[in-house]
């Protein structure tokens, strides 16, 4: 029998919603009483219409938003972590060895040179240059960065581009929880191909991963199960 | 930027046997006369930790700064700082030469004014070996060495060591500084408002440089700042101050997305876009 596969990101009773004092204090729920669970070898595709709280889910996961009450634990060094209290050093810890996020953008010190944006998580992690710069090449080039602009920093990229770098920077350590944001959004068929497969390498080799993707072809591609957010809020909005 | 091999394996040798905090400071307040310079400000600095301070001028940033780097008695409160022969002990309970030593050693403190920070009088390559020296360091060709490597890490060309501070720009000195500072691999280095005043080109240069310095050497940074983008880049905890007071403090990423306080809102919500 095989191995039974371990709870990743268990998400329960979230409520978030957000408190807008410079508009006189107006309330805006965005997610309320939402409960989740992502195992290993999952990948939840996130679903409902633009608005629903697709990205404010994974961003309460990944510990960028507040949430009002509920729980949110990630799989870390073996034991499941409470997120919604945990020290600023807890959740980097955490980010640093067990959970990694896409996000739409590319948010990076400027003028720092694109290999080196890729190589920096592993450096972090205390991989010696050497093996850092072979693994970032190899991301690049399967991304179909051109050799030449590796040397460059990222600003002047097109937005495909940034994307890709973004996903180099994700995918250049192999983190047992994973979070996208739309990938994909900005690329041709070709490189949606390669970061499709990417995600399911992933996948495969045990990551549990939650994703948000518009494209309904990555959807069915990676997707093992679906989320639809408009079936888990009553009353929000 | 490339590493030089020198950098690559000093961070075991700052991961001593610390594990709890090296910062504690407890209620601390700062009154001139009735003016609240900060108060009631408490906060844990663990090794290896970066904790940016926003808000605008005259919420008492500075003031905190110059409380914690034992540059400004404060009215109430302690200031703990985990030395390395009695662990955490009150930086004004002690003597002031070991407040000296533990500034000259443990500590860097880098000024906006880079001038503030440099000795006018000596040349760059003194103002770096200079520390060493007080550290006891005296064979010349040693600290020769030393010197000329870390003007290979802040990109300056070392041609340059024998001339006075006063003939480099602005963020020359100010990578001069940083060197001055980290030369001694201090624990714990203050920043304040390290890259304003620099004009832009070289303020992002300057921060990629911080950066890998301070997360290389797995250095403690406390960072004083008002703009937003400096800490989102560089720090690892924020705390945000108000007339004194702290009035959000958390995950940097978590106090930028989604700032709980009214100031806090108002502050993000002002940023310029490019």
């Amino acid at each position: 029998m095989a191995p039974r596969k371990k709870t990743m990101i268990t998400v329960n009773g979230l409520t978030k919603t957000f408190t807008l004092h410079l508009r006189d204090g107006i309330k805006l729920p965005v997610l309320a009483d939402l409960s989740l669970t992502v195992r290993q070898g999952d990948c939840v595709v996130l679903a409902g219409p633009s608005g629903i709280g697709k990205s404010s889910l994974l961003r309460c996961i990944y510990a960028n938003y507040l949430p009002q009450s509920g729980s949110v634990k990630i799989r870390h060094d073996d034991k499941l972590v409470e997120l919604t209290n945990a020290t600023p050093a807890t959740v980097l810890a955490i980010r640093r060895t067990t959970m990694g996020y896409v996000s739409q953008f590319l948010r990076v010190v400027p003028r720092v040179r694109t290999l080196d944006l890729v190589m920096e998580p592993l450096l972090a992690l205390g991989h010696g240059e050497d093996e850092a710069r072979e693994k970032a090449s190899a991301l690049l080039s399967r991304l179909c960065i051109p050799e030449r602009l590796w040397t460059v920093p990222p600003a002047t990229f097109s937005g495909g581009e940034q994307q890709r770098v973004n996903i180099a920077r994700s995918f250049a350590f192999n983190y047992p929880v994973l979070l996208l944001d739309e990938p994909t959004a900005a690329l041709d068929v070709e490189n949606r191909q390669v970061v499709v497969a990417m995600i399911n390498e992933a996948r495969k080799a045990g990551a549990a991963i939650a994703g948000i993707f518009h494209d309904k072809e990555v959807r069915e591609a990676v997707g093992t199960s679906e989320f639809d957010l408009t079936n888990h809020l009553s009353n929000a909005a | 930027m490339s590493t030089p091999k020198s950098m690559q394996s000093e961070q075991q040798s700052q991961a001593s046997a610390a594990s709890g905090p090296l910062m504690r400071v407890q209620d601390l307040s700062k009154f001139y006369g009735d003016i609240v310079g900060c108060e009631n400000v408490s906060f844990e600095l663990n090794p290896g930790e970066v904790l940016g301070v926003v808000g605008e001028s005259g919420s008492g940033k500075t003031t905190l700064l110059n409380c914690v780097s034992a540059r400004l008695k404060p009215t109430n409160g302690t200031v703990e700082y985990d030395t390395r022969d009695r662990g955490l002990t009150d930086i004004y309970k002690i003597l002031e030469s070991e407040r000296r030593f533990l500034m000259r050693t443990d500590w860097g403190i880098v000024y906006q004014d880079a001038m503030e920070g440099l000795r006018p009088r000596v040349t760059a390559g003194a103002n770096v070996g200079e520390r060493l020296i007080a550290l006891g360091q005296r064979h010349f060709g040693n600290l020769r060495a030393e010197t000329v490597d870390w003007f290979d890490r802040i990109e300056m060309d070392v041609d340059r060591i024998d001339d006075m501070p006063k003939n480099f720009s602005g963020g020359m000195r100010q990578r001069l500084q940083i060197a001055r500072n980290l030369v001694t691999k201090p624990r714990l280095v203050f920043m304040d408002e390290p890259t304003s005043g620099l004009d832009v080109s070289v303020q992002a240069r300057l921060l990629d440089l911080i950066r890998e310095l301070v997360s290389r050497m797995g250095i403690a940074c406390i960072i004083v700042t008002h703009d937003l983008g400096v800490v989102r880049l560089l720090s690892d905890r924020l705390m945000v101050m108000q007339k004194g007071a702290v009035v959000e403090h958390g995950l940097t990423d978590q106090v930028l997305d989604d700032p709980q306080h009214p100031y806090s809102q108002l502050l993000v919500s002002s940023i310029l876009p490019v």
